[in-house]
């Protein structure tokens, strides 16, 4: 038995040199195959990168000692509401950090405004957030990149890197109309690469006035003492008979918000990658049938000497698999190259805004953009193995 | 005088038919073949072309298996064998050569002779030696390395000779060896396999259409309509 398996594997070894020493002299066919490999893997590894990148922003905006606070009911902040008071009273819940001037809650409105993409010169929305004094005590990732922060009370705004990046005349020193009036940009901010790094902040009460909403939040985020406190302060806010609130962990609501473009782009990325797969099995079954026929001779007459079926079988399908592998690998250096950290941005589908990203090339998107070449070598080279071994000795030999 | 006593038959053939479908109709190609071929014989077989000389060969050689009828070859029957005990039966007791030589073109002439002895269990050194010796004995020492582009017709047989003997088989099986050779290559092939029935008591069966080359063999047999006969039939 064990002889048995050794002379197999010497045959299978031996055949496999003998085909993989003629791929220079079938290089045009083999290398169109490799490219057409390549190509799926390249476009698969690419739109999913993009996922990857959407939602590494998403889940890097969160962190789970803070939450969010919405009216229940509402998924989103767009359609949350919360009187003055009833936001007073939140802030108050037991679990909120508190420094000297009081808890660490931020009360936020939430408004779109349109200014044109310095891509396309369409005009797309922009998020303009209206925070309250102690902001960047809660959203302790912010950073001043350039300027200064706005002082509440003035016609004054802060801007995302990201958003400034993505869209016409968000300069520092520059100004932007909301409202009826013009508002100056007096600094440029970063959120570690967070979702905020898209919008554009103010003062609340400024915007409130500018937007005619009276004494009216949208959402509440608070800080924490400690990722623990959680659970009892959801459980006291959301059994408080005085509101009807639903409290989230940030890191779940951006995962939350993210799904849907997640599951969009990933869902569309997939289908692209199957449809041009098709194209590359084809491809890679072309090469080696071709292979095969132009090897009829040489099969037959392995054969004849006494190489068993299996071993030119498994031949084929090495061949094919290692073609499939160099355009896997190929493609995925291509992806790699081109797209990682390649900058663009995309409607957030829950705040009907636009979310700037990198694309992310993941080890395990190269790993599946490897394993695709894999299935897509398996299957064009199983037919064409299949058909070798099926060939009757004696009739191959007369067709030379 | 006595005459030494005959060697046994080393390849016996029994009742043997061999139909081949084409289409809707049958093809009854050999039709109640009987043959016995001695240890040591060169037998040379002819026939019209379309006779089923090469069916018959490939019958012989475990290519193929008879539709009725026994073929034993050195007391083992081989008619009945699976597709993977006729290949590892091919390994060890035939070897072929053919009218278009079927060397591999991306392989030197030593490797391609070496290919018959991938399937042994002998060493890298073992199918050295072997392989040096096989070339030897067809005069090619001096091409081993070459491929077979750069071999002339007659030459590159005998890279197959020496590829069809390095294992030693029971049977050298050769169709038409020298029929895509000019005069004087395929008299030097015949030359050869001449001498390696007479100085190495290999055991041969030859397809020929050359009356040239059946002269060369201890025996010529005829093929016709199905049957065979020890004359042409005019
Ligand atoms: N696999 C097959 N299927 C159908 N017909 C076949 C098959 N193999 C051989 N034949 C037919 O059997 C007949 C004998 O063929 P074979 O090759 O044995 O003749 P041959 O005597 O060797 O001829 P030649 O001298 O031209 O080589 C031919 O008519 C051929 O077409
Ligand atoms: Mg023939």
């Amino acid at each position: 038995m064990l002889r048995h398996t050794l002379n197999w594997l010497a045959q299978t070894g031996s055949v496999t040199r003998l085909s993989l020493e003629t791929i220079i002299e079938r290089k045009g066919a083999c290398a169109t195959s490799v490219f057409g490999i390549a190509g799926v893997v390249a476009v698969f590894v690419a739109v999913l990168s993009i996922a990857q990148g959407f939602r590494h922003v998403m889940t890097r905006s969160g962190d789970p000692t803070k939450a969010i606070i919405l009216r229940s009911g509402s998924d989103t902040e767009m359609m949350s509401f919360f009187s003055g008071p009833e936001s007073r009273l939140i802030a108050d819940a037991p679990g909120v950090a508190h420094s000297a001037a009081g808890p660490l809650a931020s009360r936020e409105l939430f408004v779109v405004i349109n200014l044109p993409k310095r891509s396309t010169g369409t005009d797309a929305n922009v998020p303009l957030r209206g925070v309250s004094p102690n902001a960047f005590e809660v959203h302790d990732r912010l950073r001043i990149q350039q300027g200064r922060p706005f002082v509440p009370g003035r016609n004054e705004v802060i801007v995302g890197i990201g958003a400034a990046r993505e869209f016409v005349g968000l300069d520092l020193g520059a100004s932007i109309r909301v409202g009826r009036n013009d508002w100056t940009i007096v600094g440029l901010f970063t959120a570690e690469g967070g979702l905020a790094e898209s919008e554009i902040w103010t003062d609340a009460t400024m915007l409130q006035s500018a937007y005619q909403r009276g004494n009216s939040y949208q959402t509440v985020v608070v800080k924490l003492t400690s990722p623990q406190v959680f659970p009892a302060f959801q459980h006291a806010l959301e059994n408080d008979p005085r509101f009807q609130v639903k409290a989230l962990l940030q890191t779940d609501y951006y995962i939350d918000q993210s799904r849907t473009v997640y599951n969009l782009i990933t869902g569309l990325g997939t289908l692209i990658a199957a449809l041009m797969a098709v194209g590359a099995v084809f491809g890679a079954l072309n090469t080696m049938y071709t292979a095969v026929a132009a090897r009829t001779r040489e099969i037959a007459t392995l054969r004849a000497l006494g190489f068993g079926s299996s071993p030119v079988v498994v031949s084929i399908l090495l061949e094919s698999l290692l073609l499939a592998l160099l355009g896997g690998l190929l493609g995925s250096a291509i992806a790699y190259w081109v797209f990682d950290g390649f900058r663009a941005a995309t409607m957030n589908w829950q705040s009907f805004s636009q979310v700037a990203f990198a694309f992310r090339v993941t080890p395990s998107l190269l790993i599946q953009g490897i394993l695709c070449a894999t299935l897509i070598g398996l299957i064009g080279g199983l037919l064409p193995a299949l058909r070798a071994a099926r060939l009757p000795v004696a009739r191959a030999l007369r067709e030379l | 005088m006595d005459s030494p006593p005959l060697p046994p038959p080393i390849l016996i053939i029994e009742a043997v038919e061999k139909q081949f479908r084409r289409g809707t109709e049958t093809l009854h190609i050999l039709q109640g073949i009987d043959l016995q071929v001695r240890r040591g014989e060169f037998v040379a077989l002819m026939g019209p072309s379309g006779s089923g000389k090469t069916t018959l060969l490939n019958l012989i050689g475990g290519l193929d298996r008879p539709s009725r009828g026994r073929v034993a070859i050195d007391d083992q029957r081989i008619d009945q064998l699976s597709d993977r005990r006729l290949a590892a039966w091919r390994a060890r007791h035939v070897g072929f050569v053919f009218q278009l030589y079927n060397l591999l073109p991306v392989l030197t002439a030593d490797r391609n002779v070496e290919l018959p002895l991938l399937l042994t269990s002998l060493n890298k050194a073992r199918r050295r030696q072997q392989v040096a010796l096989a070339l030897r004995v067809v005069g090619l020492t001096d091409r081993a390395r070459h491929y077979p582009r750069q071999l002339s017709g007659g030459e590159q047989q005998r890279v197959g000779i020496a590829r069809a003997i390095v294992t030693d088989p029971t049977l050298l099986l050769c169709d038409e060896p020298t029929g895509d050779l000019d005069r004087k290559s395929g008299d030097d092939i015949l030359d050869l396999l001449q001498a390696l029935n007479r100085d190495h008591g290999k055991t041969i069966i030859m397809v020929t259409h050359d009356p040239h080359a059946s002269a060369r063999a201890t025996r010529t047999i005829y093929l016709n309509k199905g049957q065979l006969s020890a004359t042409a039939v005019a």
